[in-house]
C-alpha cells in the first residue's frame, strides 16, 4: 500500500520545481514546461485527495481531467503567442519582453 | 412643471439652442434670451415668494416638490427655496446676465464656451434649490467640472496649471463632501436624503457629528475659499476668462458658504457648536490674511482673489456666529461680495482686453483715458471698502454687530480683528485705485485705447445698480433673508 | 417740520443729477445747479433755525429736541436697528446753519476760483454729495447714522482732495487722509459695537435700565468713539492727514478741512456730552489733555511753516484742540457749576467756522493770485488786493481773539472754562492763545507786508479776484465782525437752559493782553522788510526750527510704519507665506503624488518572472497570515 503521503510529496516536488523553472529558465517554452509541471502537480493532488479520501465520489477525477483538457488548450494558446514573438523578435527570451508595462 | 425646475431648464434649453446655432449673432441671441429669462423668472420669483409669506406662509421650504429618481438608495430629486436660496438665485441670475455681456467679444470657440458656461449655470441654479443632499452634490459636481475646460481652454497665462490645481482642490473638497453626505444620510437614520427630513430627525449622535462636521465644513470651505484651502483662488481667477471669473467668484464661491450653513451647521448642529471654534479661528484669520495679503499684489486678479479669500472668510466667520443678525449678514455679504467681484472682474475683464496687462505698474491714468470704465472701478473699490449706499457696509455693518453679540471675550476679540479688515482693506483698494486710475498716463500706446461699448457698459450699470440698489434699500431684502434664518438658527441652537 | 428731509434730499438729488449728466451739462449750468441747491439748503435750514429757536422753550425750561423724521433703515437682531431720520436740537440746528452758510459760500466762491478747470462738474457733484453727507452727520438721530454719515463724508473729503487725480500728491494726500481716518474710524466702530450691545440700542439717549447695565464698559466704548473723532478731527497723533489735505482746492480745503468736517470729532463728542458727563468724566478729561497738548504741537508747528495753506490747517488744528479742550475740561452738565465749556466749545466752533473760512477762501484769492502756495512768492500784495487784505486782517484779529471780534468771546469763554477747571491748564491754553496771535500775524505779514517779491510781481502782476470770490469775504467777513454778540448762551448750553455770557475780564484782559504781545512780537519780526531778528532765530534754534519745519518728523514716523513695518513686514511676508508655504503645501502634495506615482510605476517592469515572484510572495504571506491567524 502506497500511503498518501508519498503521492503528496511527489506532486509537492513537482510544484516546486515547476515553480523554480518558471522563475529561473530563460526561455519562454521552458517556462511554459515548468507551468504545465506545476499544473500536473495540482491534477496529481486532486486524483489522490479524491482517492484516499472520499473514495465513493468522482469530482477530483473529473476536475483533474478538466485541468488536463484546459490546460491543453492554455498549451495551444501560449504556443501560438510564443510562435508570434518568435516571428516579431526572432528570439524567445523572456528578458527580452518587457514591452508589457504602464 | 414646479417654477423651480425651470432655473435649471432654461440653461439646458440655452444649451439646446447654442448647439444649432451657426453663427455668433444666433449664440448671441440664444444666451440673451435665455440669460434675460433667467433673471425674469428670478425676479417673479422673489415677487412670488415675498407674496406668499405675506400671505402667511409659514413652511421653512416654498414651491417644493420632486420626484425619485434613484429607488434603492432614495435618491429624489426634491426642489424648494427660503429666503436664503432665493437671494442666492437673484443673485446667480444677475451675474449669468452680465457674464454674458461681458463675454460678448468672445470669439474662439464661442459656442462652446458659452455651452460650458450654461453648464455650469445649470448646475449653480441646481444647487440652490436642491433640497436632496445627494441631487445638491451632484449639481454641486455638475458646476465645477465646466470650469476645468473654461478656464484651461479659454483662460490666458499658466491656464493648464491653475485649472488642474482649482479642480484638483475643488474635487478634493468635493470628494470629503460627498463622504460627509454619506456620513449623515446612514447615521441620522432617514428615510431620503432630504435636508429638511434629516433636520427634523435630529438624531445623528454627537461623536459621529463630531466626525463629519469637519469634514462636510471644510469640503464645502475650499469653495468658500477658507484659510488655508484657499489658494487654488488666486491663480484659478487670474487664469480664467472674464465671465468665468465673474461667475466663479460672484456665485460658486457662495456655494461655498451656502453649503457650510445649509448642510454642515444645519444638519450637524451640535457639532457644530462644539467645533466652531477651530473655524472662526480659521476664518477670522481668512479675513486679516487675505487682506494683508491683497496689499502687495501687483496683478489686478490677485488683488481682487485675495481680497474676495477676506470677504469670502467673513461670510463663513459670520455663519460660524450662529447667531441670527450674523447669519443674515453673511447672506448679505455673500449677495455683496458675489455682486462687486464680478463687478471687479468684468472692469478688470475690460481693462486686460485693451491694455493686454493686468500688472499695476505697468498701468497708470487710466481715469483720462477710459473714464467710464475707471469711475466704474471707484465705484466697485468704495463697494468692497463698505462705503454707506453701496452693498459692502450693509453686509458688514450686519455681520459685525452680529458677531459681536457672542458675549464672550473669545468672540469680541475674533470680532475685533475681524474688523480691522475694513482699514486693511481701504488701503489696499485705494492703493490701487491711486495707481492704476490717476496720475499721469505714462504708455503712449494707452493712449489710444477706447472706453467702454455698450455691452460691456450695459453688464457694468447692471451690477453697479444692484450694488447701490442692495446698499441703499436693503430692508426688504434682509427681513426676507433673516425670517428664513430664525428658524434655521433656532434648529442650529436646539 | 417734516420738510427738513429736503435738507438732505436735496443735495443727494443734485449729487445724483451732477455725478450721472457730467460733462453733458456745461459747467456753469452744473455750478448752477449746485449753487441753487445749496442756496435752497441754506435758506431751509435757516428758516428750520428760525422757527425751531422761535417756537421757544417748554416748559422745563430747554428747546424740545424734534425728530420730524426717522425711518428703520437697517434692522439687527435682539432689538437693534439702524434708523435714518432727522433730529433737531439746539446743536443740532447750529451745525445747520454753519454748515449750509459756509457750504453756499464755497459754493459761490467755487464759481470764480474752479473756473475753466477740467472737471467742473464733478466738483460741484461731489460738493453737494459732501453737503449731504455732512448735514446728514449732524442731524443723525443714532449713533450709527452719524457713522455712516462720517463714512460718507471721509469719502466726499477723499474725493475732493484728490480732485487734481494727475498730481502725484494730491493722490497720496487723499489716500493718506482717507487710510488715517478710516483707521480712527475703527476705533468708532467698535465704540459702536459695545455701545450698541451693552445698551440695546444705537441711540443717543438711551434707557436709564440700558445704561446702568452699560456702566462698566461706558467709559470704554465712548473712550473708542473718540478716537473716531479724533481721527476726523485731527487729534495728535491722528493729525497728519490733514496739513497734506491742502493739496485739494481751497475753497474745499475751507469747507471741509477748517469749517465743517474737521469739527465732527468736536461735534460726536459734544453729542454724546451728556453720557461722558454722567458716566465718564474721566475720558472727557482725557480728551482735554490730547486736545490741549495737539493744540500746544500743532501752533508750535504753525509758526514755522512757509506755505500759506499749511499754516492755515495748523492753524486749524490748534482750534480745533481749543475746541476739545473746552469740551474736556467740563465737569458737570450745569454751566454756572462747570459745564460751561461746552457752551464755549460750541460757540467757537462757530465762530472758527465762519473765520476760518474766511481766512482759507481769502487763501485762496492769493493764491489765485500769485500762482504758489508759498510765502516766497508773496510779500507787500496789500495793494495788489486791498479787499482780500482787509478781509483776512479781520479773520486773523478775530482769531487772534482782539475784541470786539467773534474769535474774542468765544475765546474768552474757553480759557474761561480752562481756568475753572485747573490754573495749569488755563495758562497753558492763554499761551497757545498767544501762540495764535503770533502765527497768525507772521503769516499776514508774510503775505501782505514784508518783503515783496517783486521779481515775480513784475512778471506776472497780482490782481484782486473777481466778484464771485470776494463776495463771500465780504459776507463772512461781516459774520465775523458780529458774530461775537449773537447771546449765544441763550441757544446752546450744557443743560439746555438759557446762559448769559458775561464776560470775565480778569480772563479777558489776560488773553487780550497777551494776544497783543503776540501780534506785536509778530510785527516787529515781521513787519519789515528784512526779517533778521527772524531769521537770527531761526539760525539760533536751528535744530528745533528744523524739527517744527518738518513737523517733528511725526509724518516719517507713520511713513516708517505704514512702508517699512506694514507693508514690508507684515504683507509681504503674508503674501510671501501665502505663495511658498500654503500653496507651496498644495503643490508639494501634487509633486509628491507625482514622484510616488513615479516610484510605483517601476514596480510594473514588464517582466514576467518578476511579477510571478510578487506573486508567490504574496501568496506565502497570504498563507502565512493565514496560518498565524488560525
Amino acid at each position: 500500500m502506497v500511503h498518501m503521503e508519498y503521492y503528496l510529496i511527489v506532486s509537492t516536488i513537482m510544484m516546486f520545481v515547476g515553480i523554480y523553472g518558471f522563475f529561473t529558465r530563460r526561455n519562454l517554452l521552458a517556462m511554459l514546461i515548468s507551468v504545465e509541471l506545476i499544473l500536473n502537480s495540482v491534477d496529481i493532488n486532486f486524483a489522490v485527495f479524491n482517492r484516499f479520501l472520499f473514495p465513493e465520489q468522482l469530482e477530483g477525477f473529473f476536475f483533474s481531467l478538466f485541468a488536463i483538457g484546459i490546460s491543453a488548450a492554455e498549451t495551444a494558446v501560449a504556443i501560438a503567442i510564443i510562435i508570434n514573438i518568435y516571428r516579431n523578435m526572432k528570439n524567445i527570451q523572456v528578458k527580452n519582453l518587457d514591452k508589457m508595462k504602464w | 412643471m414646479n417654477i423651480l425646475s425651470l432655473f435649471p431648464a432654461i440653461p439646458l434649453l440655452m444649451m439646446l439652442g447654442l448647439w444649432i446655432s451657426k453663427n455668433l449673432k444666433q449664440i448671441h441671441a440664444v444666451m440673451v434670451t435665455g440669460a434675460s429669462a433667467l433673471l425674469a423668472l428670478s425676479v417673479a420669483l422673489v415677487v412670488l415668494y415675498l407674496g406668499m409669506r405675506a400671505d402667511g406662509q409659514i413652511a421653512a421650504m416654498l414651491f417644493t416638490g420632486g420626484f425619485t429618481w434613484y429607488a434603492p438608495l432614495n435618491i429624489r430629486y426634491d426642489v424648494g427655496v427660503d429666503g436664503i436660496s432665493v437671494a442666492m438665485l437673484l443673485l446667480s441670475s444677475v451675474i449669468v446676465f452680465t457674464g454674458t455681456f461681458a463675454s460678448w467679444k468672445m470669439t474662439d470657440g464661442a459656442k462652446e464656451f458659452f455651452m460650458w458656461f450654461c453648464l455650469l449655470s445649470i448646475g449653480v441654479f441646481g444647487f440652490f434649490i436642491s433640497l436632496d443632499l445627494f441631487t445638491m452634490f451632484m449639481f454641486y459636481e455638475v458646476a465645477l467640472i465646466p470650469m476645468y475646460l473654461l478656464i484651461g481652454v479659454w483662460g490666458t497665462g499658466r491656464k493648464e496649471y491653475s485649472a488642474m490645481k482649482l479642480t484638483l482642490m475643488l474635487m478634493g473638497g468635493s470628494a470629503l463632501i460627498l463622504i460627509g453626505i454619506l456620513g449623515i444620510y446612514f447615521g441620522s437614520g432617514a428615510t431620503t436624503m432630504n435636508i429638511i427630513e434629516i433636520a427634523s430627525l435630529h438624531n445623528i449622535p454627537l461623536p459621529l457629528q463630531k466626525v463629519w462636521f469637519p469634514i462636510v465644513f471644510i469640503g464645502f470651505g475650499v469653495l468658500g475659499a477658507l484659510f488655508p484651502f484657499h489658494t487654488w483662488s488666486p491663480d484659478g481667477h487670474a487664469s480664467a476668462p472674464t465671465a468665468v471669473s465673474m461667475l466663479h467668484a460672484g456665485v460658486l464661491m457662495k456655494l461655498g458658504g451656502y453649503g457650510c450653513f445649509r448642510v454642515a451647521m444645519f444638519l450637524l448642529p451640535d457639532a457644530a457648536q462644539e467645533l466652531s471654534w477651530i473655524f472662526i479661528i480659521l476664518t477670522a484669520v481668512s479675513v486679516v490674511y487675505g487682506a494683508f495679503s491683497a496689499c502687495v499684489q501687483t496683478d489686478l486678479k490677485y488683488i481682487n482673489a485675495y481680497s474676495s479669500v477676506s470677504h469670502c472668510g467673513l461670510v463663513l466667520f459670520a455663519i460660524l456666529m450662529m447667531n441670527t443678525t450674523a447669519t443674515t449678514g453673511a447672506v448679505l455679504q455673500m449677495l455683496s461680495h458675489g455682486l462687486m467681484t464680478a463687478l471687479f472682474f468684468a472692469l478688470i475683464g475690460m481693462i486686460y482686453g485693451r491694455t493686454h496687462t493686468r500688472d499695476i505698474r505697468e498701468l497708470s491714468g487710466l481715469m483720462r483715458i477710459m473714464p467710464f470704465l475707471s469711475v466704474c472701478y471707484v465705484i466697485a473699490g468704495l463697494a468692497n471698502l463698505g462705503l454707506p449706499g453701496l452693498s459692502g457696509f450693509v453686509a458688514e455693518m450686519t455681520i459685525f454687530n452680529g458677531a459681536f453679540m457672542e458675549n464672550d471675550t473669545f468672540h469680541r476679540v475674533v470680532t475685533v480683528i475681524a474688523c480691522t479688515s475694513i482699514v486693511i482693506t481701504a488701503v489696499y483698494i485705494l492703493r490701487l485705485i491711486g495707481k492704476i486710475l490717476y496720475g499721469t498716463c505714462t504708455n503712449p500706446e494707452h493712449l489710444k485705447l477706447t472706453d467702454a461699448t455698450w455691452d460691456e457698459r450695459l453688464a457694468v450699470i447692471v451690477l453697479i445698480v444692484c450694488i447701490a440698489g442692495l446698499g441703499l434699500a436693503p430692508m426688504w431684502i434682509s427681513g426676507m433673508i433673516s425670517d428664513s434664518v430664525v428658524p434655521m438658527i433656532s434648529h442650529i441652537l436646539n | 417740520m417734516e420738510y427738513t428731509i429736503l435738507i438732505l434730499a436735496l443735495p443727494f438729488l443734485s449729487f445724483i443729477l451732477l455725478g450721472l449728466l457730467g460733462t453733458k451739462l456745461r459747467p456753469g449750468v452744473a455750478g448752477g445747479i449746485g449753487t441753487i441747491v445749496t442756496a435752497a439748503v441754506a435758506l431751509l435750514s435757516w428758516w428750520t433755525a428760525f422757527s425751531y429757536f422761535g417756537a421757544g422753550r417748554d416748559g422745563s425750561g430747554v428747546f424740545q429736541t424734534l425728530i420730524p423724521w426717522n425711518t428703520v433703515w437697517l434692522p439687527f437682531g435682539g432689538g437693534l436697528h439702524i434708523d435714518l431720520g432727522i433730529m433737531l436740537d439746539p446743536i443740532s440746528v447750529m451745525m445747520l446753519i454753519v454748515i449750509s452758510t459756509v457750504s453756499l459760500m464755497v459754493h459761490i466762491y467755487s464759481f470764480g476760483y474752479m473756473k475753466g478747470e477740467r472737471g467742473f462738474q464733478r466738483y460741484y457733484s461731489f460738493l453737494s454729495l459732501f453737503t449731504m453727507s455732512m448735514l446728514g452727520l449732524v442731524v443723525a438721530t443714532n449713533i450709527f447714522q452719524m457713522y455712516i454719515f462720517w463714512e460718507l463724508v471721509g469719502v466726499s473729503s477723499y474725493l475732493l482732495i484728490g480732485f487734481y487725480y494727475t498730481k502725484k500728491e494730491a493722490v497720496a494726500a487723499s489716500k493718506k487722509a482717507f487710510i488715517v481716518t478710516r483707521f480712527a474710524d475703527l476705533g468708532f466702530l467698535i465704540g459702536i459695537l459695545i455701545y450698541g450691545f451693552y445698551t440695546g440700542s444705537f441711540s443717543f439717549t438711551p434707557d436709564a435700565p440700558a445704561i446702568g447695565a452699560a456702566k462698566a464698559l461706558l467709559p470704554l466704548a465712548l473712550g473708542l468713539m473718540f478716537i473716531g473723532g479724533a481721527g476726523k478731527s485731527a487729534m495728535f497723533p491722528l493729525h497728519i492727514w490733514l496739513p497734506d489735505a491742502m493739496e485739494g482746492p481751497t475753497p474745499v480745503s475751507a469747507l471741509i478741512h477748517a469749517a465743517t468736517m474737521v469739527v465732527a470729532g468736536v461735534y460726536l463728542v459734544a453729542r454724546m456730552f451728556p453720557l461722558f458727563i454722567d458716566y465718564a468724566p474721566g475720558v472727557l478729561h482725557v480728551t482735554a489733555y490730547v486736545g490741549a497738548f495737539t493744540a500746544l504741537y500743532a501752533a508750535v508747528v504753525a509758526c514755522v511753516q512757509s506755505d500759506i495753506k499749511r499754516v492755515l490747517a495748523f492753524s486749524t488744528i490748534s482750534q480745533i484742540g481749543f475746541m476739545i479742550v473746552a469740551l474736556g475740561v467740563c465737569t458737570s452738565a450745569d454751566p454756572h457749576e462747570g459745564g460751561l465749556g461746552y457752551m464755549a466749545s460750541m460757540f467757537h466752533l462757530f465762530t472758527h467756522a465762519m473765520f476760518k473760512a474766511l481766512l482759507f477762501l481769502g487763501a485762496g484769492c492769493i493764491i489765485h493770485a500769485v500762482h504758489s502756495n508759498e510765502m516766497s512768492a508773496m510779500g507787500g500784495l496789500r495793494k495788489y488786493m486791498p479787499l482780500t487784505h482787509i478781509t483776512f486782517l479781520v479773520a486773523c484779529l478775530s482769531i487772534a481773539g482782539i475784541w470786539p471780534l467773534s474769535g474774542f468771546f468765544s475765546k474768552d469763554e474757553i480759557l474761561a472754562a480752562c481756568f475753572r477747571f485747573s490754573p495749569a491748564m488755563g495758562v497753558l491754553m492763554t499761551f497757545i492763545a498767544g501762540l495764535t496771535a503770533f502765527y497768525m500775524f507772521r503769516l499776514y505779514y508774510s503775505i501782505f507786508w514784508g518783503k515783496e517779491n517783486k521779481a515775480l510781481h513784475q512778471e506776472h502782476r497780482p490782481h484782486e479776484a473777481p466778484l464771485s470770490m470776494t463776495i463771500p469775504l465780504i459776507f463772512l467777513a461781516a459774520v465775523t465782525l458780529v458774530a461775537g454778540w449773537i447771546p449765544f448762551g441763550h441757544f446752546v448750553s450744557s443743560d439746555g437752559m438759557a446762559y448769559d455770557i458775561h464776560i470775565d475780564w480778569t480772563v479777558a484782559s489776560v488773553s487780550l493782553g497777551v494776544a497783543a504781545a503776540g501780534i506785536l512780537l509778530a510785527t516787529w519780526m515781521y513787519l519789515r522788510e528784512d526779517r533778521t531778528v527772524a531769521d537770527g532765530l531761526a539760525a539760533r534754534f536751528s535744530g528745533l526750527h528744523r524739527a517744527a519745519y518738518h513737523r517733528f518728523y511725526i509724518d516719517e514716523v507713520y511713513q516708517f510704519i505704514t512702508h517699512r513695518i506694514i507693508f514690508a513686514c507684515i504683507s509681504a511676508p503674508v503674501a510671501w507665506f501665502d505663495r511658498h508655504v500654503v500653496d507651496g503645501f498644495m503643490n508639494m502634495l501634487a509633486a509628491v503624488t507625482e514622484k510616488v506615482s513615479w516610484g510605483i510605476r517601476k514596480m510594473q517592469s514588464g517582466y514576467v518572472q518578476r511579477y510571478a515572484i510578487w506573486f508567490l510572495g504574496g501568496a506565502l504571506g497570504l498563507v502565512i497570515v493565514l496560518l498565524l491567524a488560525i
